[in-house]
């Protein structure tokens, strides 16, 4: 008699990069459709979740109607600056540098104890200042670049690098980003460089969430799916580490959200009165 | 009348522009235009093909009464030209006295409503919140066409074995199911979903001998996709159709009643349904908490 054991079934963050591809290209265009837009513009910053966002926007659209923006501050590491433009030559795009220096710095003068934390978030909006204004310019609708790790763990600058109005990356792990990236051919250098918001000089973005996105990510993936922690402990996580993910999702719910308003009446916007977002009649 | 064995059906994955019935019509006669050529006798639309399907407190809006409806897609078929009788399934919002429904009717254009069915299962969890907005269907059953005996089922509807059931219990040899399924889970070959759906459609058609006609949305309704991948599946179970993914397009498929009778007598699945359930009734009343319980 043969016995044969049925393989346990597991959460699986591997997907069907083909499929997603298509997905999200078509996604970008019906996107940018409705809202008037031909082109679309993205802010390049030398990392994996930008350059895949514009290998997206060039698949959905060409390459003559993406915009790349790289927008560096003088103390942003010289490898970013690198693998921006690898980036923008890779998929055909053009690239224009805006400096953020000046504006930042103009701030920052007048402001001495600015600390480097306050002056990264500075520079975050800095740059979305920027990209709106490019936006109008070039009449390019601004597309987000934000994982869903970072989402989650709300690492990112509030009305920042959250502030585009289409994001075609924002329900992907970071792990599944890179998986992603390598299907559309994102360079290896950038793929596999070190994750860092590059606001600080000689950040990371593990060393600042204490956490390996290999490890969060699967974390993520089961707490947000109602797995209690005993069992994602036995697939071979610290109870610290579950803990320390948790907590960063649940300190963070306000930031995923619009401004609270207080609710006097039962024609509150978004309480009472509900549309979806794409709601033209 | 005796009905005709062959039946030409178009299914017509439509694509509409949320919440703009006005253009989404002015769309359908230009596609209804593109198959004329190939003769349809029914043509089979999506769920809230007129207005997308996410519309939240917009339903109220754009609600049509079924007689509104039988106007306006009538008037379709004169402004093309349409020459004689056109048979369409084609799901909408609903409205009736101070009640709102998701809805789906089978027309004969120009001149009458044949049959609405109201959604029964409205799916209020994750992504979904119909019952919010929407009050539920009470009834599953058959009607008659000038091509036999059919019946329509919604989306949710048609996840619950027991619809189909009554359904083709009643008589029904072609199920119509106008769906909005919002594409999930990439792991595999196909969306979850996609899958879901042509292993459910494959299994019903198979265990009562029957037709099953899927037309599903495609199109992106803030982020989420509808998935598309409409299909029609024969009395014994074989995919005889299928859409692609996301984009719209149209099946042509004759569907021939004289096949069913053949696939019910190898496999009479239903005639045993037929006299097996009343036998079962006692423990649906009990498990349902009714009596003993």
């Amino acid at each position: 008699m043969r016995l044969l054991y049925a393989p346990r079934i597991q959460e699986s963050l591997e997907l069907n990069w083909p499929l997603v591809a298509d997905f999200l290209t078509r996604f970008l265009r019906e996107e940018l459709s409705w809202r008037g837009y031909e082109k679309a513009i993205v802010a390049v910053s030398g990392g994996v979740d930008s350059a895949t966002t514009l290998a997206l926007a060039v698949r959905a659209l060409g390459a003559s109607r993406v915009q790349a923006l790289f927008l560096p501050h003088r103390d942003s590491s010289p490898l970013s600056r690198e693998h921006a433009h690898l980036v923008a030559e890779t998929f055909g795009v053009d690239l224009e540098e805006v400096d953020i220096t000046p504006m930042v710095e103009g701030y920052a003068a007048m402001t001495p104890d600015l600390t480097p934390h306050r002056k990264g978030n500075l520079m975050a909006r800095a740059r979305m200042m920027v990209l709106f204004d490019k936006s109008q310019a070039y009449h390019a609708l601004p597309l987000g670049t934000g994982n869903k790790t970072e989402r989650l763990f709300g690492y990112f600058t509030w009305h920042g690098d959250d502030a585009p109005p289409v994001n075609p990356l924002g329900d992907l792990y970071k792990t599944q980003v890179w998986g992603l990236a390598r299907y559309l051919g994102v360079p290896q250098a950038v793929v596999e460089k070190v994750p860092t918001a590059d606001l600080i000089p000689g950040q990371t973005d593990e060393g600042d969430l204490g956490v390996r996105y290999l490890r969060a990510d699967v974390i993520l993936e089961h707490y947000l799916k109602g797995y209690p922690d005993a069992y994602i402990e036995a697939l071979g996580y610290a109870p610290e580490e579950i803990q320390r993910v948790k907590e960063r999702v649940n300190r963070t719910h306000w930031k995923r959200a619009l401004p609270t308003v207080a609710l006097l009446s039962s024609t509150a916007l978004g309480e009472f009165y509900l549309r979806p977002l794409d709601y033209r009649p | 009348m005796v009905a005709r064995s062959l039946v030409r059906h178009a299914i017509l994955q439509f694509r509409p522009e949320k919440a703009r019935p006005k253009e989404n019509l002015a769309r359908l006669g230009e596609h209804l235009q593109a198959l004329r050529p190939h003769t349809p006798e029914v043509v089979v639309l999506p769920e809230a093909a007129l207005t997308g399907y996410f519309l939240q407190g917009g339903v109220r809006e754009l609600a049509l009464t079924r007689h509104e409806l039988l106007e306006l897609l009538s008037q379709v078929h004169k402004e093309v030209g349409w020459e004689g009788l056109l048979d369409v399934v084609v799901g909408f919002y609903e409205r009736d006295e101070g009640a709102y429904y998701n809805s789906a009717a089978y027309l004969e254009l120009p001149h009458r409503v044949v049959h609405v069915h109201r959604k029964v299962f409205l799916p209020t969890y994750g992504v979904f919140d119909e019952e919010r907005y929407l009050a539920r269907g009470r009834r599953v059953e058959a009607f008659n066409t000038r091509f036999g005996r059919v019946a329509i089922l919604i989306c949710e509807d048609f996840w619950h074995s027991i619809t189909s059931a009554i359904a083709a219990l009643d008589g029904a040899e072609v199920i119509y199911v106008p769906a909005a399924s919002p594409a999930r889970g990439f792991q595999g070959e196909r969306p979850e979903n996609v899958e879901r759906w042509r292993t459910l459609a494959r299994a019903v058609a198979a265990e009562h001998g029957l037709y099953v006609v899927l037309s599903s949305l495609v199109g992106f309704e803030g982020g989420k996709g509808m998935s598309g991948g409409s299909l029609v599946v024969g009395p014994e179970g074989r995919l005889l159709a299928e859409a692609p993914l996301f984009e719209e397009a149209a099946l042509i498929v004759d569907l021939d009643r004289e096949r069913i009778p053949p696939v019910r007598y190898d496999s009479p699945l239903l005639s045993d349904l037929e006299a097996a359930l009343p036998l079962l009734l006692p423990d649906l009343e009990r498990v349902l908490g009714r009596e003993g319980r």
